[in-house]
């Protein structure tokens, strides 16, 4: 994709929806914008922009809602949840004396299907896990989306993506037209608002965080910052999960992959400052 | 080629499934009731069957129950498809043999994530 055309992206994004991308998103904006050229049989990203600039307002708002998008569905990308239970949590359980608690962070939680998901997966494991407690804690900067969270109330839709019928019955109840999951599950999680760019030293340690799809909204510094702290709160043999499009390399060296499994980040400690040699 | 039967007896529905499952990479045939769906379980029984509940001349739980004695007849996943959207309709289908549950009006995804779940997508 061209310069002009990238510019072009984000000068209409900018005065649309007041979202500031810069021009190193450009693969997120092309993956985001090629699946709305094929449905809208254009030519290019090039057409599409030129068709929203002469007043098609159906496609500016295809425009703007593919890149502004930021859903969450139950069990999402389903791998990181089998790389939870069948690597994370079996070797954290295999390292902790069974009275410490196991803490998990979901960083960005959006509506709350993915501590949610946790918890359900969790329970499958109840056996496993040996007694330990296990704490999530959930944060979205959104007070909103946090409202929802907190009130478990999903629409049929949301309940038909990712989550499997036989959970359906087994922790949701049917309330008018939506489906609201069982209180005992939303006690079990801690929802906060939090902003990733604040400082995360109050947080305490973290066995497991959660940071799916949520980074990609930053540019590469503030990436590598965000990435720091993280890094900084994980407990050393912590592990950190990122969205299926998002990766460490090239933004930070405090990560590396887990010997098993890439898709799973392990913190590595701060590099000591180099000495300055003195006379 | 997994081959799926569409079960409905609204010609829109199986059209719109029909679109759907082929570009799931699915062999699609069609049944507007539970008496043709026999028959063409009968001639091949398939990978899988989205089947509708309300149906004339036999309804979806009624073929579903015969299915699972037919020979062959717990071979097939089966995904209810269907307006009926409450706790008792949808735990009476898993408790009678059907594998997923999909509440009307669906799209792309949910049918998707569905037939995920039980292994075909």
């Amino acid at each position: 994709m061209s310069t002009p055309i990238i510019n072009r992206v984000i000068q209409f994004i900018s005065r649309s929806a007041g979202i500031v991308l810069t021009a190193e998103k450009a693969y997120f904006i092309e993956a985001r914008l090629s699946p709305v050229v094929r449905e809208e049989k254009a030519a290019s990203i090039d057409e599409l922009m030129t068709r929203a600039e002469r007043g098609d307002r159906r496609i500016a708002q295809r425009i703007v809602d593919a890149l502004t998008t930021n859903e969450t569905f139950f069990f999402r990308d389903k791998t990181p949840f089998d790389h939870f239970r069948n690597i994370m949590i079996p070797e954290l359980v295999s390292r902790r004396p069974p009275g410490k608690a196991i803490r998990i962070w979901c960083a960005a939680c959006s509506s709350g299907q993915e501590p949610f998901s946790l918890i359900m997966l969790l329970d499958e494991m109840k056996a496993q896990l040996g007694g330990r407690n296990v704490e999530i804690h959930a944060s979205d900067i959104s007070e909103a989306i946090l409202s929802k969270a907190k009130a478990g109330l999903y629409n049929q839709f949301e309940v038909q993506r990712g989550l499997p019928t036989k959970l359906l019955l087994q922790y949701f109840t049917k309330e008018g037209d939506n489906w609201k999951i069982s209180q005992d599950v939303v006690r079990r999680v801690n929802f906060f608002k939090f902003n990733l760019l604040e400082d995360m030293r109050n947080l305490g340690t973290f066995d497991i965080v959660f940071c799916r799809n949520v980074l990609i909204y930053f540019d590469r510094p503030t990436r590598g910052k965000i990435f720091a702290q993280i890094a900084d709160r994980l407990a050393p043999d912590g592990f950190m999960m990122l969205g299926g499009a998002e990766s460490t390399f090239g933004v930070t060296d405090r990560f590396t992959s887990h010997p098993k499994e890439r898709m799973i980040h392990l913190p590595l400690a701060q590099r000591a400052a180099p000495r300055i040699a003195t006379a | 080629m997994k081959y799926c039967l569409v079960v409905d007896d609204s010609s829109v529905i199986r059209k719109v499934a029909r679109r759907i499952l082929e570009g799931l990479d699915f062999e699609i045939a069609e049944a507007e009731d539970g008496m043709q769906a026999m028959d063409s379980c009968s001639s091949r029984m398939p990978d899988a069957i989205l089947l509708d509940w309300n149906m004339p001349n036999m309804d979806g739980y009624e073929f579903l129950t015969k299915l699972r004695k037919m020979s062959g007849g717990n071979r097939p996943k089966v995904v209810f498809c269907t307006t009926e959207n409450d706790i008792g309709h949808i735990a009476k289908a898993m408790d009678s043999g059907a594998d997923e549950y999909v509440m009307k009006p669906f799209d792309k995804e949910i049918l998707s994530s569905k037939f995920g779940e039980v292994g075909l997508v």
